[in-house]
């Protein structure tokens, strides 16, 4: 059933390094992944696993010392990956591609009004002046849930609450009609009651334009709420990929494991709550075998050697793991989050 | 119940600006905490939460009603001894990790800044000594001392505000989002540690946090609060087992739940505070059943009380 459907980007064997104090940082190490049309695929994994700096990869905001040191990105018949200047990221940026940063606190400009900040997007992408950009900022904040949009046009940010300002963002991100929308961490700043209100909005959003979206998370319970599979991330590359239910009732890496075994629900009252020992590894220095064997409770020889391949699990389902290979020992994921059913 | 009743805030309020530009953030709280319990304070940003928390331990000051620590009152107008016990006695672990630790001191300073405060009989060596025994307390090595806070991350910096907080033997602790700012990994270390030296020093803990799901893991009661207002209080399995007070069913209906088929078929609460009529009936603050607070007017709580009735029958 996947193969029928359109791949919007095709991400091929992708090398991200930055250049830190004089020393090279492999922040994405090989990783491909295609990306569907209309589906919502949600990105998961600690900080400091390469989830944003990924994407930043497909609308050109990656930091300055940063750069793909091979692979491709294919969109449309272009390669993203050999965009050099900013000229060329801008038929590209806004109107294909949007994003939703996290902090909706500082991700919009304090000195400009709401409405100023939603027509620029209009402004710069479609062309669109004067009275024309503002009924269309208008319409746009209207559709995003903000009540009175003639009105709070005129307002500045700090004029506006949290989870307001949350939707001024998707505004602008949506201005321009894009195709896929990158949400970083959407509702990480914001309230349970209003974070619920949020992604119930994308949600609506990308039924009704057909979006493609990708949510960028390291909340489980927002990944079981918005998305269609799951990309699990962990030291610069993917561990695992599956559908929303194979990733959370079948999983086969063991950081996945590890992931939802951290889960504060699955956790017994006054017992400890699981947790993963020590720290990810430094990307710094080049990572042998398998990047999560010295977290790893149960390691295998070979996962300090060599480097797993994936295993395929199902069409949709693969894991990055010497676990799945026909010689590993069968070995049973851990008891409590078989338990995630009955949450 | 036999239970000691340690900090008791009676009918607490709390208000910013003067005038016209007043401000009401809390408003006629009362709750009793008991010795050796883990007590939350949920509720959305701007319910007061965090002001309840700095107006316990006197930075901000309260406008009415009173503060038992103990028996003493401890807000308003206090002797100088009192005052000095209240530091030592109670102590706040901060929000986020990254502004709350001075940029410019070493761990050294910072762990031990209190101590300089009130013991000042200390010598400079055993202040070290001790220092080092905090910091190997909560997870640190004591050569960590020496260093900058910008040299550790956000677990380790955490840890280090949370022995600033321990160094004054505390024996109640207010713990404000101590792990918001934390990612899932070492989110749960430190709220293992927390609950370890918890146990270890019979510390009596308030735990404020928007996260539910890690307030009912590491409760004993919740206070639910919307607007400065108490609207319920329960024991924490009761609570989310058998919500009363419509603000608190639609906080729970929020919480996202990591199981994609009940998340994806959840029917979210919405809460209008304007479905109370409170213009003739005034709300009060009631005990509905033993141990279990709720805020509503004499229609709403013949109602709650039909809930409740009907559980205890089944």
């Amino acid at each position: 059933m996947e193969n029928n459907r359109k791949v919007l980007f095709s991400i091929k064997d992708l090398n991200v390094k930055f250049s830190l104090r004089g020393q090279m940082l492999h922040a994405i190490r090989g990783i491909s992944l295609d990306i569907y049309e209309g589906e919502s695929l949600a990105i998961a994994g600690e900080s400091g696993s390469g989830k944003s700096v990924l994407m930043k990869n497909l609308i050109g905001l990656l930091d300055k010392n940063g750069r793909i040191e091979s692979g491709s990105i294919m969109y449309n018949g272009k390669d993203l990956a050999k965009f050099k200047n900013e000229r060329e990221w801008r038929t590209i940026r806004g109107s294909q591609v949007a994003m939703v940063m996290q902090d909706p606190m500082t991700s919009l400009n304090p000195l400009k009004t709401v409405g100023w900040q939603v027509s620029e997007a209009l402004r710069y992408n479609q062309n669109k002046r004067g009275n024309e950009a503002k009924q269309c900022a208008v319409e746009i904040l209207a559709d995003v849930g903000i009540n009175d949009p003639e009105r709070r046009y005129n307002q500045y940010p700090h004029e506006f609450s949290g989870g307001m300002r949350q939707r001024v963002v998707i505004a602008i991100a949506m201005a321009c009609n894009p195709r896929l929308l990158i949400c970083d961490e959407p509702t990480t700043a914001l309230d349970v009651t209003i974070q619920a209100q949020i992604l119930q909005l994308l949600k609506e959003l990308q039924a009704k334009y057909n979006l493609t979206m990708v949510y960028i998370t390291h909340d489980l319970g927002v990944v079981a709420n918005v998305a269609d599979r799951i990309a699990v991330m962990y030291a610069g590359d993917i561990v695992e990929i599956g559908t929303c239910d194979e990733v959370f009732f079948n999983a086969k890496h063991p950081y996945t494991w590890a992931l939802l075994s951290s889960l504060p629900q699955l956790g017994e009252r006054k017992s400890d709550l699981f947790s993963i020992k020590g720290t990810p590894p430094n990307l710094f220095f080049g990572v042998r075998g398998d990047a999560f064997a010295v977290r790893n409770p149960l390691p295998m020889a070979i996962d300090f050697l060599h480097r797993p391949p994936y295993f395929q699990i199902s069409p949709t389902h693969k894991a990055r793991t010497w676990l799945l290979d026909p010689r590993a020992p069968a070995l049973e994921p851990p008891e409590q989050i078989e338990s995630i059913k009955d949450i | 119940m036999g239970k000691d009743v340690v900090l008791s805030v009676r009918d607490m309020e709390v208000t910013f600006g003067a005038r016209r530009k007043k401000f009401v953030a809390v408003n006629g709280v009362s709750f009793d905490v008991y010795q050796g319990e883990t007590f939350g304070l949920v509720g959305e940003s701007g319910s007061g939460k965090t002001t309840i928390g700095r107006a316990i331990i006197r930075v901000n000051p309260t406008s009415r009603g009173d503060v038992f620590f103990k028996g003493q009152r401890i807000n308003g107008r206090i002797s100088r001894e009192l005052d000095r016990k209240v530091i030592s006695e109670i102590q706040m672990v901060f929000q986020d990790p990254m502004a709350s630790l001075n940029d410019r001191a070493k761990v050294d300073y910072i762990v031990s800044e209190g101590l300089r405060n009130i013991n000042k009989s200390l010598s400079a060596k055993e202040r070290r000594a001790k220092v080092g025994q905090m910091l190997s307390e909560v997870g640190l090595l004591p050569e960590f001392a020496s260093r900058f806070p910008h040299e550790f991350s956000g677990g380790q910096r955490q840890r280090i505000g949370i022995a600033r907080a321990l160094i004054m033997e505390p024996s109640f602790i207010i713990a404000d989002e101590p792990i918001s700012a934390l990612d899932v990994s070492i989110r749960a270390q430190v709220l293992n540690h927390l609950s370890k030296l918890q146990k270890e020093r019979n510390l009596t803990t308030i735990f404020i946090s928007h996260d539910l799901a890690v307030v009912r893991f590491i409760t004993d009661r919740i206070a639910v609060l919307h607007k400065g207002v108490l609207v319920e209080l329960a024991e924490t399995e009761t609570l989310f087992n058998n919500p009363l007070h419509p603000y608190t069913r639609a906080l729970l209906s929020a919480v996202p739940l990591p199981n994609p088929i009940k998340e994806k078929q959840k029917v979210l609460t919405i809460y209008n505070p304007l479905q109370h009529d409170y213009s003739t009936d005034k709300p009060m603050w009631v005990e509905i059943e033993p141990n279990h607070f709720v805020h509503g007017n004499a229609a709403e709580l013949e109602k709650y009380r039909a809930i409740t009735d009907g559980k205890c029958s089944d």
